[in-house]
């Protein structure tokens, strides 16, 4: 019971930031690789604001904020140049911009995990099993995020030209729609999803390092491939999925030491019966 | 003053020139036609004038400014439409949704609202599948829907690139049909056409490209008339 809830609340952390990966690659065509690093700037954000303020609640604003104009910043110097070339170009500098990301942090912050002091929010015993509060924090306001975004994109004047640009970019400038102005959103959007999972992580694991972002990210990315690239929905059960199976794992003695390769052969088995993913949907071919 | 006015055109592909200097022009309330074959750089024409595609050398002018380097979402709020070859809805979205994209850039919901509902009157078949996914929809169907959604901004100046390709005859009488009544609700139609005979006799003027160059202009009516334009486009 207490393994399902923490692999459910370790399944939030991976959605939220499957999701930047997934919407960024359905409109702007591209894999973000520096999204995982995002989560690094956000725990940084983070931890500065908790020790020079004490506010845990300001510490998470600030690290939303930082993340969201981060977001808009690496996509508007980075990738709008970029707009229209081979996408080859695009993912070699969405590595660089990864790398970027860590090396400046290491400079500033230095090379050593800094301890991030989060006061321990206790257990509460629940069905005779004791759960993490935190991880019931992490679920509940996890699912709130998903749901609020999935009814955005669905009710919103926004969240509808978002799914527009992503079928047809073509056709959704021809509705007036701002197909770059879109792209930022979308980048903001994903940016501030990794700033709230950062926190939710740090609540986890109480450490910040220049590469904190990496594991994360690969695993979210892998979330966001099995789910289907592209599908919202997807992302959100692609991390879900991979959370409790790292968590139900990491509980059986002889599997835990092989935790990763089995999430990783669970994306070479999806990829080899289902190359879409779960949700993933084909691209018809326009005539 | 011409409403739309495109003048040495010429936009290239790498190396290759699609278009190669093409001026013409459409003054309000006509209806121009510019027909030509396959490849010969009707679709090019109508996405630069949009500013979907980059213009090489050339002006384009509408209601007396420069849109050459306009970005096409701006152009949509002037009051310029286009309905894209190959119709393009969007699949993912229902029929209500694609319309309500249509107002994009539009601000008076009450109004989108009653404009909806008179297109529904105008399309019933959109109406009974109001909240269908446009992906299921019959290419006929798409294609109301494409117009509908075009109409949705109200455009004063509405571009239709081969509305009629791949529909039935009976399709393509009421496709030129929704053409003739857009036109006499007081729209003013740039038309891009294979079908030369039906968008000749609905034209004021018509303009044939030929691989990139336009070789003949003139009324519909001339044009129809015209040796020159029987045997290449006519059939006889």
């Amino acid at each position: 019971m207490s393994i399902l809830f923490d692999g459910l609340s370790l399944g939030a952390i991976y959605a939220l930031i499957a999701l930047g990966y997934t919407m960024v690659y359905g409109i702007a065509k591209m894999l973000n690789f520096a999204h995982g690093d995002i989560i690094m700037v956000g725990a940084y954000a983070f931890y500065v604001a908790l020790i020079s303020s004490g506010h845990m609640a300001l510490g998470i604003v600030v690290a939303v904020i930082f993340c969201t104009v981060m977001g808009m910043v690496v996509e508007k110097v980075a990738y709008k140049p970029l707009r229209g070339a081979s996408p080859l170009a695009v993912l070699i500098t969405a590595i660089g911009v990864s790398y970027l990301l860590q090396s400046i942090s290491q400079l500033v912050f230095g090379a050593d995990p800094k301890v991030v002091t989060i006061p321990s929010l206790g257990t509460v015993s629940l069905l005779g099993a004791s759960i993490s509060v935190s991880s019931i924090i992490t679920l509940l306001i996890g699912a709130v995020i998903m749901a609020g975004l999935t009814v955005f994109v669905k009710k919103t004047r926004t969240g509808r030209a978002m799914v527009a640009v992503s079928e047809d970019k073509g056709a959704a400038m021809l509705m007036g729609i701002n197909v770059d102005k879109i792209i930022t959103i979308t980048f903001a959007i994903g940016s501030a999803l990794a700033a709230c999972a950062s926190v939710f992580y740090l609540m986890q694991i109480p450490s910040v390092e220049p590469t904190l972002g990496s594991m994360p990210g690969i695993k979210a990315f892998t979330a966001a491939v099995i789910g289907g690239i592209g599908s919202i929905p997807g992302a959100m059960i692609g991390g879900v999925l991979l959370g409790v199976i790292e968590k139900i794992c990491l509980s059986i003695p002889v599997l835990s030491p092989y935790t990763t390769a089995v999430e990783f052969s669970l994306l070479i088995v999806i990829l080899l019966v289902r190359p879409i993913g779960i949700l993933g949907k084909k691209r018809r071919e326009k005539v | 003053m011409a409403m739309l006015e495109v003048k040495d055109l010429e936009v290239c592909y790498g190396v290759i020139r699609a278009i190669k200097g093409i001026s013409f022009e459409v003054n309000e309330g006509e209806i121009v036609t510019l027909i030509g074959a396959n490849g010969a750089g009707k679709t090019t024409t109508m996405q630069s004038v949009m500013g979907l595609i980059p213009i090489k050398h050339g002006t384009v002018t509408y209601e007396g400014k420069d849109i050459t380097k306009t970005p096409c979402h701006k152009l949509i709020g002037l009051g310029m439409a286009q309905v894209p070859e190959g119709r393009r809805v969007f699949q993912e979205l229902t029929v209500y949704e694609n319309l309500l994209m249509g107002a994009f850039s539009r601000k008076d919901k009450k109004e989108i609202k009653d404009d909806i509902e008179s297109i529904y009157e105008k399309f019933p078949r959109l109406s009974e599948r109001r909240n269908q996914i446009a992906g299921t929809l019959s290419g006929g169907e798409q294609q109301m829907l494409a117009m509908g959604r075009a109409m949705m901004s109200r455009p004063k100046l509405l571009m239709l690139d081969e509305p009629s390709m791949g529909l039935s005859p009976l399709l393509v009488d009421q496709v030129f049909d929704i053409i003739k009544e857009f036109h006499k609700s007081g729209t003013t139609i740039l038309l891009v056409e294979q079908n030369a005979g039906k968008s000749l006799a609905i034209s004021d003027r018509a303009y044939v490209l030929e691989n990139g160059e336009i070789a003949f202009s003139g009324t519909g009516k001339e044009l129809m008339e015209s040796e020159d334009i029987k045997k290449a486009y006519l059939g006889g």
